[in-house]
């Protein structure tokens, strides 16, 4: 076989393969459903909207979307049907309306716009809800759902009933319910419809039931009123959730920031100033790590959880053996020089890196809300946090109790003297406990990223707070750290509804300067000969 | 009901009535007076039901081994720690239970540490002159001017401790011993009713000993001493009544023959088998 | 007489003596020499050494509660705060209605918030005296109740230092408010004068700086009367051994209170000072980074010495000077490196460098 006619017979194959493609082309039903809606009279527009509609064809739904918001467009010259993708300036960005191709910029000039008026514009809207409705994915159910509260109208009370009949998922068919109910409180004042409004929490329904209360029918506003009432208890219970829900994702963020302090203070006495540093190291290795794999931010939060632990840990051996070995026994000297270190971290990376703020991506895993209901929606950032911290918690209380440095660490805080004559090396426990608390607050400063800026003043922000948390619930006590972070998170979240971010804040403290008086030694005390000394 | 009682008891004089510098009423009978005390650490029992009776004028040892309660028994009585139960007396008038620690030291009971603990950065001189019974409130302090009598007795404490070379040295560059005597003679110038001494021997020379032994010895009579001590031979060579403490309660009490010879306590001494 | 005692020590009078002849020497080359002249000093020079002087004297009231008592408060920025937002608020009703809005009652702050009269306790501030004694009153009643309750309770140790942080960090958030009626974020400025006098011009600005020096001087003559008498020996006693002091009937929790008021009080007056010279308070003197700073004067200068206190804060605050002009990106590093290195290698100080040397010299002799 020559090559020529190998050459040949692949050419033919290839051009095989194109030739359908070419045909579908030529034969795709949308041109015809496109043109029809480009040329409809006014009296027509309804019927080729129907007709889109009704095709089944995938990109029905991106046609309307873009006639309802006036950006179907027919290039004058070649009467090719598009969709402006940018209407900003003189030159509008364009891509073809049936490959979805962009066709880059053209002149406002050379479109002639497909226009629509209001009273299409509210039908289109319903249309594309009922399209949505039946679509395959879910979520767009759901969305649809949502959007139809408040939306209907007489024309779409006969595709909803219809709607209904079939056997469809219950949160959408409940939403659809609730839909049609607004629309019969509103519209018709139908008393039976009130009690389906009576089981929502959505904003809608409220305010079609306060509508209702001022209503002429007293039999309707009375019962309105009834459902009102049982929505507002509803509400009330939802945002006391809402409020625990923030007050814990607080505290565990207090609890991260200040459990690895607990170690450091609780075993060795240790005040550490930098400590607040030490979490922000834990943020810039997450914006690192970003940095380092860019497109995957959730793989570069996972790496940096380890590696955050690393950084801050070593730096916290680092901080060990060069300052606070040197400063056993004076705690308020140690104080002291940890703040100086404090400084100079935080100057380190206004130097190296940036005064400003970095940006830490969340990944989109970590990202949106759980939706439990209408009014309660719980961040998942602040969860995976949550969750977080109680891991971290958990893990700590494991090396505590259940392994040999754990055990060493808690003969040196119990007495050091006797610790070391029973052969535990005191400087080696030390080191390793300084490391384990400024990993701990690596990882603080890794979730931290998730939730606040990344910037020098990070660690500033949350030291005070840490010292309050450990201070609050007893130095030395694992248990009392945990109780007491999600005890002061919850107490801010509750007291800022009526006193106000700052002023939530300065009563909390307040409260823990006078709760020390009464306590001095927190909510869980270390008892006993040892302590009194 | 205990409050009923309480009001109904007549011979019980209230806090409220007794002026808390008032003298120590001994005339009915012991200067410290311990009943049913009891104390407890995280479920740990230091103290088990103590019943204590130090007469006035007393020298009292009390030993006991390691943990027996002797240390907190001090700190109950100088008002470090309070009892679960039970009630401390001073004399016949003063519940020590309701004072403060400053408060018990100026009704006269005046405490040495089983650890010497003197202020290491004032002079000896200095450490006398801040025990010396005065009046201890801020104003007066502030203004106190150092008499020539203050002078004269610290200066005699000074002889009878034997630090009257070291008078005008830091505290801090005493020898362990000094560091005791220095503490005792904080003691004397606070010219307490009632001695509490822990330890007074601990890392002393025999000699040392000796004179510490005269100046207790020399002490009672005119005040009430209660010794603290693990040193048999101290003991031994200054005790007339001995006080054997166990598990936070009296094992035994009486003179140091007594004791001695007493099964009980030599079995707590020498262990089980014996 | 207990205050007289100061006196007849030795470095009392070899302190007042250097203090006096530095006004002395500064004045003279101020008044006498004509600007332009190499060894002029400026005005701005006078208020800037008017500046240190309050330090050293905010110094001095640290280290009389760190030093002699033990107690490491890192509030003193608070006391401080308090005195000069007192003396903000009299040079503020001096104004009159010389301010922006020519309000003849309301400050600026107020008029620019709607508000319609003066809160209450914003009355009397208008009187010099009023506004004199709540320079003492103020920071003496809060280090009161503060004392009161952290003392009682036997607060010590790291546990008070880290309160006193919450206090003035509690506090630098409410004065940051602009309910609180002073003034927020912007705090209190556009002074005119104090007393009738000028502040902007040169004799005001001398008097200031002359004024700030004798109240150093009687500050350290309070303090060394304090600490030479019974009272800073049971001070000390209290420092070194806490349960010692209380068994032998001394109350320490009111030894405690009585010394950490007079210190407040003295901070309150170095705030009252250093107000008019800068002409400017706001709640940046609140933030507890500024109290942490005025304890590392005290360590470099020696604790427990008193002088070393001034010492320290002087040059401490001609370094700050220094580097924040020519390189000010590396103060933070100067200043974390200085707080580091007296602690580990300095631990007593200049005083105790110049103590060591002076010692060696008499054994040698």
């Amino acid at each position: 076989m020559s090559i020529t006619r190998l050459l040949t017979s692949l050419l033919f194959v290839i051009a095989m393969a194109f030739t359908p493609l070419a045909a579908a082309q030529q034969e795709d039903p949308g041109v015809a459903l496109l043109n029809d809606l480009a040329t409809a009279s006014p009296r027509e527009v309804e019927a080729a909207i129907k007709a889109i509609a009704n095709s089944g064809d995938e990109r029905a739904r991106s046609w309307l979307e873009a006639f309802g918001s006036n950006r179907l467009s027919i290039i004058k010259d070649s009467g090719k049907i598009v969709v402006v993708l940018n209407n900003r300036g003189r030159d509008w960005t364009i891509a073809d309306a049936l490959t979805s191709e962009n066709l880059g910029e053209i002149s406002r000039r050379k479109l002639d716009r497909i226009n629509i008026n209001n009273a299409m514009r509210r039908q289109l809207e319903g249309t594309l809800a009922m399209l949505d409705l039946y679509a395959d994915n879910p979520d767009l159910q759901a969305q649809a759902g949502k959007d139809l509260l408040g939306k209907v109208d007489e024309a779409l009370v006969e595709p909803l009933t219809e709607f209904l009949a079939q056997d469809r998922p219950r949160a959408v068919t409940n939403r659809v319910e609730q839909a049609l109910a607004i629309y019969r409180v509103e519209q018709l004042g139908d008393i039976e419809a009130v009690d389906v409004l009576a089981g929502s929490l959505h904003s809608r329904a409220r305010a079609a039931l306060n509508s209702a209360v001022t209503s002429d029918d007293p039999a309707l506003a009375g019962k309105a009123r009834i459902a009102l009432e049982s929505v507002e208890q509803k509400l009330k219970l939802n945002r006391a959730a809402e409020t625990l829900y923030f007050g814990l994702s607080l505290g565990s963020v207090l609890v991260l920031a200040a459990i690895g302090l607990a170690i450091t203070f609780g075993v060795m006495g240790v005040i550490n100033m930098a400590h607040g540093e030490l979490i922000m190291l834990g943020a810039y290795t997450t914006w690192g790590m970003q940095q380092l794999l860019p497109g995957q931010p959730g793989l570069a939060l996972i790496l940096s959880i380890p590696a955050g632990f690393l950084v801050a840990a070593l730096a916290g051996v680092a901080i060990e053996r060069s300052v606070i070995q040197f400063l056993k026994g004076r705690p308020l000297e140690t104080l002291l020089a940890t703040f100086g270190i404090s400084l100079i971290l935080q100057q380190l990376v206004r130097t190296v890196i940036s005064p400003l703020n970095r940006t830490v991506i969340t990944p989109e895993w970590m990202s949106g809300s759980l939706i439990i209901n209408d009014a309660l929606s719980l961040t998942l950032n602040r969860l995976y946090v949550l969750a977080f911290a109680l891991l971290v918690f958990a893990a700590l209380m494991l090396i505590m109790r259940k392994t040999r440095l754990g055990l060493e660490v808690r003969a040196v805080t119990q007495n050091r003297a006797m610790a070391r004559s029973m052969g535990i090396r005191a400087t080696r426990v030390d080191v390793m406990t300084f490391a384990l608390g400024s990993g701990v607050a690596g990882l603080a400063g890794v979730a931290l990223s998730q939730l606040t800026n990344v910037g020098p003043n990070l660690g500033q922000n949350y030291i005070i707070d840490s010292f309050m948390v450990v201070v609050f619930g007893g130095v030395g006590n694992l248990w009392g750290t945990l109780v007491a972070g999600l005890t002061l998170g919850t107490l801010n979240q509750l007291l800022e509804p009526w006193a106000g971010a700052v002023l939530a804040k300065i009563v909390v403290l307040v409260f823990i300067i006078l709760f020390i008086q009464k306590r001095p030694r927190g909510l869980f005390p270390q008892k006993g000969r040892a302590a009194e000394g | 009901m205990s409050i009923m009682s309480e009001l109904t008891n007549r011979d019980r004089v209230f806090d409220f009535l007794t002026p808390s510098d008032s003298p120590v009423d001994v005339r009915h009978g012991p200067i410290l007076y311990l009943e049913d005390v009891n104390v407890s650490f995280d479920g740990f029992r230091a103290i088990n039901n103590l019943n204590l009776t130090i007469d006035d004028g007393e020298l009292r040892c009390i030993i006991g081994p390691n943990g027996a309660g002797k240390t907190t028994m001090m700190d109950i009585i100088t008002g470090k720690t309070r009892p679960d139960t039970g009630s401390v007396w001073f004399g016949s008038r003063h519940n020590l239970l309701t004072k403060s620690e400053p408060d018990i030291a100026s009704l006269g009971i005046g405490r040495k540490f089983q650890k010497p603990t003197v202020f290491e950065a004032l002079t000896v001189f200095e450490n006398l002159e801040l025990a010396m019974a005065a009046d201890k409130r801020i104003l007066p302090t502030l203004t106190a001017i150092m008499q020539p009598q203050y002078r004269d007795r610290i200066d005699d404490v000074l002889q009878t401790i034997g630090l009257k070379d070291l008078r005008d040295k830091l505290a801090g560059i005493l020898s362990h011993g000094q560091k005791q005597w220095l503490e005792i003679g904080m003691l004397l110038m606070q010219k307490p009713r009632l001695l509490l001494v822990d330890e007074p021997v601990a890392g002393m020379t025999e000699q040392e000993m000796e004179r510490t032994a005269e100046l207790l010895t020399g002490l009672a009579g005119k005040q009430s001493v209660v010794v603290v001590e693990h040193d048999m031979g101290f003991v031994r060579s200054i005790a007339r009544k001995v006080t054997v403490l166990h598990q936070g309660s009296v094992l035994a009490e009486g003179t140091m023959d007594e004791v001695s010879n007493d099964p009980e306590v030599i079995k707590v001494y020498l262990g089980e088998e014996a | 007489m207990w205050l007289t005692r100061p006196f007849y020590e030795r470095s009392t009078q070899l302190f007042l003596g250097i203090l006096f002849a530095a006004l002395l020497v500064v004045t003279v080359l101020h008044v006498a020499l004509p600007e332009g002249h190499p060894l002029h000093v400026t005005s701005y020079t006078v208020t800037l050494f008017g500046k240190y002087l309050c330090y050293a004297l905010l110094a001095v009231a640290v280290d009389l509660v760190w030093g002699y008592l033990g107690i490491l408060s890192l509030g003193h920025g608070a006391f401080f705060a308090l005195g000069g937002y007192a003396m903000g608020m009299y040079l503020m009703r001096q104004i009159g209605d010389r301010g922006t809005y020519g309000d003849p009652i309301l400050p600026d702050f107020m008029v620019f918030l709607n508000w319609q009269e003066l809160p209450w306790y914003w009355l009397g501030f208008d009187m010099a005296w009023f506004a004199f004694i709540m320079v003492l009153l103020a920071p003496g009643l809060l280090a009161l109740v503060f004392g009161f309750l952290a003392f009682r309770s036997r607060v010590t140790g790291v546990y008070l230092s880290i309160i006193t942080q919450a206090l003035t960090f509690a506090l630098m958030l409410a004065f940051f408010r602009n309910e609180m009626g002073f003034g927020g974020n912007n705090g209190l400025t556009d002074f005119k004068d104090i007393l009738g006098f000028n502040l902007r011009t040169d004799a005001t600005r001398l008097g200031l700086f002359l004024a700030t020096g004798v109240a150093l001087a009687i500050g350290y003559v309070v303090c060394r009367a304090i600490v030479t008498s019974k009272l800073g020996r049971v001070s000390v006693a209290c420092r070194d051994a806490e349960a010692r002091t209380r068994f032998l009937g001394y109350r320490v929790e009111r030894v405690q209170l009585f010394v950490f008021v007079v210190s407040a009080m003295l901070a309150g007056v170095a705030g009252a000072l250093y107000v008019p010279q800068v002409g400017i308070i706001n709640p940046s003197e609140f933030s507890p980074i500024f109290s942490i700073e005025i304890v590392v004067w005290v360590a470099l200068g020696g604790r427990a010495t008193l002088y070393g206190a001034v010492i320290g804060a002087i040059l401490v605050n001609y370094a700050k000077t220094v580097f924040t002009g020519v390189m000010p990106d590396a103060w933070l590093f100067a200043l974390g490196a200085l707080f580091v290195l007296v602690t580990v290698f300095l631990p007593q100080g200049i005083a105790g460098l110049l103590k060591s040397r002076h010692t060696a010299k008499e054994a040698a002799a």
